[in-house]
């Protein structure tokens, strides 16, 4: 099995640490991984905001880039639901539709492809976990509060494997953060007020650090704490997975 | 707007947790129904009939409520609309009317055409009342007056009627208000209610409030009117034990609204008028992406589960009908007006996932994007910037370079990009660019393959 290594561009650029990670922990559990280096971006950026028919050359670039591998595997629920719901070609959408249903994020391919039961992992802290909406609600990382319908968490069930680990729980199990793409600066006080409050919940609520499967809700989330000077870390869920003595 | 409604943040805070109350008691309702999701998905179905038969069902509604001693019309528009009920209480030299809770006539701003045509018109519901003396729109469909504190209330009802300054006890300010009604109802000739289901099978209407207002006004009347969106018909009165389940708890919690008032024929003596109104709807109906919005049936689930909606008010999206399900509907109505709409959310889906009628809200929003973007209604600066964006990301070559000047300008002149001119920066810092991107380090640490 050979999987592709997506690392979305804002992840290479300012969270190189979760990539590693990611890489580490697949190879960790035997997995033959590539990293294309020609890779860019998955579109999302253009395509939320209104501009989809701008991402064909993003979208022609991850066919090319990815369609030779078995699976397609990222650090990023949001960039994977965008692959798995948006990426369609004027040049061939044949193997478009192929990479729509083989691409995973980290987190649902450790779960759900490698059906791992157990990691050599340990990360002596309390940890909030941070649904992304994107991965909760687009990818069903867990099962969605709003649902009248039996209660999972991919993410939990890989964070309980995790020793040391101590696991908040939230008042608002799965309340947006407020990031949402472009969001965050149109609408910077409605995003900025958003993110506060889920802060506060972790916080008040005795977490060290704050993990999700994406890092587009930690970069806003870390922005806030970052500047308020608060001691609550972010880090990436792979970070977490790939942690040992 | 939304910015001006978070400075108060006390109240931001309050409007808030009283909406995610009502979500909590949304869900507890509906975790107690072994077959709620099977309820929303047969709602879904019958809608989904409904919408695709539209034509005919109306023609049979139509043809019952003639054969039950109903007068019908049908207004193209808002203002045929507003004519069609001025006409009416014209012809009765009625003066005075009762309004009980209905959207549709706030959309149409029925109560300033009366006005302006020395008809008076009083909001009975109690929200609707107040905002009503208070010269604002409802901020939420089902709970128009949410975003008011108490003492806020108390005051308007100081000026208006007379309570004692200060009194802000909610119990008081509504008997006190009761009484002030109870007297516009046993005075008032003319009345005219919402429509939340019209049943095409027996030419029925059944409208449902919890203060039974819309009764009072309805029961008292010489000419009741009813006007409707032509997306309320439902096919079958049998349909009615699904929406009927799903509408109070999906709105408040409740396992049914307090009145589920069923309307058929008019009483000896009386009038009965109904109006059925296009405005737009069959406009949506002919967009394939968005036709599903006219399966709604007013809830306001999705307001409330909204986080976006509850931190910014309903008044602030300046469309009668607001948040999530307000975003889709109203550019179809006025596309350049209400372009931001489909931006003011985060697309988390929650909207989605509430719906009774399970309308793919978050999806819809991402549509109207493009559409809107399609249509020429993005800022010219919004689209150069994402033309360069595009251009910068679709080869790995321009984005190392825009990446390494990001990240050197993140290391060695933060105010650059940490400045005023930055919205992120406002309340939130950059993140800390590191030394190396992923692609340096594998590109130096990793054995050539």
């Amino acid at each position: 099995m050979t999987v592709g290594l997506f690392i979305p561009c804002y992840v290479d650029q300012f969270y190189p640490n979760a990539a590693k990670a990611t890489l580490q922990l697949l190879q960790k559990l035997g997995v033959d991984v590539v990293y294309p280096l020609n890779q860019t971006c998955c579109g999302q950026p253009m395509a939320n905001s209104g501009f989809e028919y701008l991402s064909q050359d993003c979208n022609n670039r991850f066919i090319e880039n990815f369609s030779s591998f078995d699976y397609i595997v990222g650090p990023s629920a949001s960039c994977i639901l965008h692959i798995k719901e948006h990426l369609h070609s004027d040049k061939n959408e044949e193997q478009a539709a192929i990479i729509r249903t083989k691409v995973y994020e980290l987190v649902e391919f450790l779960t759900d492809v490698l059906k791992i039961e157990k990691l050599d992992a340990f990360f002596p802290h309390k940890v909030g976990l941070h649904h992304s909406c994107h991965g909760l609600r687009g990818l069903h990382l867990s099962q969605m509060s709003e649902l009248n319908a039996p209660a999972f968490s991919k993410p939990q069930y890989l964070l309980n494997m995790v020793s040391g680990l101590e696991q908040i729980t939230l008042d608002r199990l799965d309340e947006c953060c407020g990031f949402g793409g472009a969001f965050c600066v149109s609408e910077e006080a409605v995003s900025v007020k958003m993110g506060k409050d889920r802060i506060t919940d972790h916080t008040k609520n005795g977490a060290e650090y704050i993990t999700s499967s994406d890092l587009s809700c930690l970069m806003h989330l870390e922005g806030i704490l970052h500047r308020n000077k608060s001691s609550v870390k972010i880090i990436h869920i792979a970070e977490i997975l790939n942690a040992t003595i | 707007m939304a910015r001006a409604f978070i400075k108060d943040e006390e109240r931001v805070d309050w409007h808030d947790g009283a909406l995610w109350y009502i979500r909590e008691k949304r869900d507890i309702a509906a975790k107690q129904i072994p077959e709620w999701e099977q309820l929303r998905e047969a709602a879904s179905m019958i809608k989904s009939n409904v919408i695709s038969n539209l034509h005919d069902y109306l023609l049979q509604f139509e043809a019952n409520l003639k054969k039950n001693g109903v007068i019908v019309h049908w207004a193209d528009n808002a203002e045929e609309h507003n004519e069609i009920v001025y006409s009416i209480l014209k012809a009765k030299e009625i003066n005075h009317m009762v309004k009980s809770k209905s959207m549709l006539t706030e959309e149409c701003h029925l109560n300033e055409y009366l006005e302006e045509r020395g008809i008076e018109v009083i909001n009975s519901d109690l929200g609707e009342y107040i905002q009503q003396i208070d010269h604002e729109p409802p901020s939420h469909i089902v709970l128009p007056c949410i975003h008011k504190r108490k003492e806020e209330i108390g005051e308007l009802f100081h000026e208006h009627l007379g309570t004692e300054k200060g009194l802000s006890d909610p119990t008081l300010l509504t008997r006190v208000a009761r009484k002030h009604l109870r007297n516009i109802f046993l005075t008032r000739r003319g009345a005219l209610t919402g429509v939340n289901f019209a049943v095409a099978e027996t030419g029925e209407y059944v409208v449902c409030t919890n203060e039974g207002n819309a009764d009072m006004g309805a029961h008292l009347s010489e000419v009741q009117i009813a006007s409707m969106g032509l997306e309320k018909i439902i096919p079958q009165k049998k349909h009615l034990g699904i929406f009927l389940r799903l509408l109070a708890r999906s709105a408040t919690g409740q396992p049914i609204t307090i009145y589920s008032s069923h309307y058929k024929k008019p009483r000896k003596g009386q009038e009965m008028h109904l109006i059925l109104v296009d405005a737009g709807r069959t406009r949506q109906l002919g967009r394939a992406d968005f036709r599903d919005s006219l399966k709604c049936i007013k809830c306001g689930g999705c307001m409330n589960t909204c986080p976006v909606y509850r931190k910014s008010g309903g008044l602030s999206y300046q469309n009668t009908i607001s948040g999530p399900i307000g975003a889709i509907l109203a550019p179809n109505l006025d596309m350049k007006m209400h372009a931001d709409l489909p931006y003011a959310s985060t697309l988390c889906g929650s909207c989605s996932n509430v719906c009774p009628v399970k309308i793919n809200i978050h999806e819809q929003l991402y549509k109207w994007r493009q559409e809107i973007v399609k249509e020429g209604y993005a800022p010219t600066s919004k689209t150069l910037g994402m033309k360069t964006m595009a251009w910068t990301l679709s080869s790995p070559e321009k984005l190392t370079t825009a990446g390494k000047a990001g990240r050197w300008f993140l290391h060695n002149v933060p105010f650059v990009v940490n400045n005023k001119f930055n919205p992120w920066y406002r309340q939130r810092d950059m993140p800390e660019g590191p030394k190396e991107s992923f692609a340096e380090w594998f590109t130096k640490n990793s054995p050539k393959k």
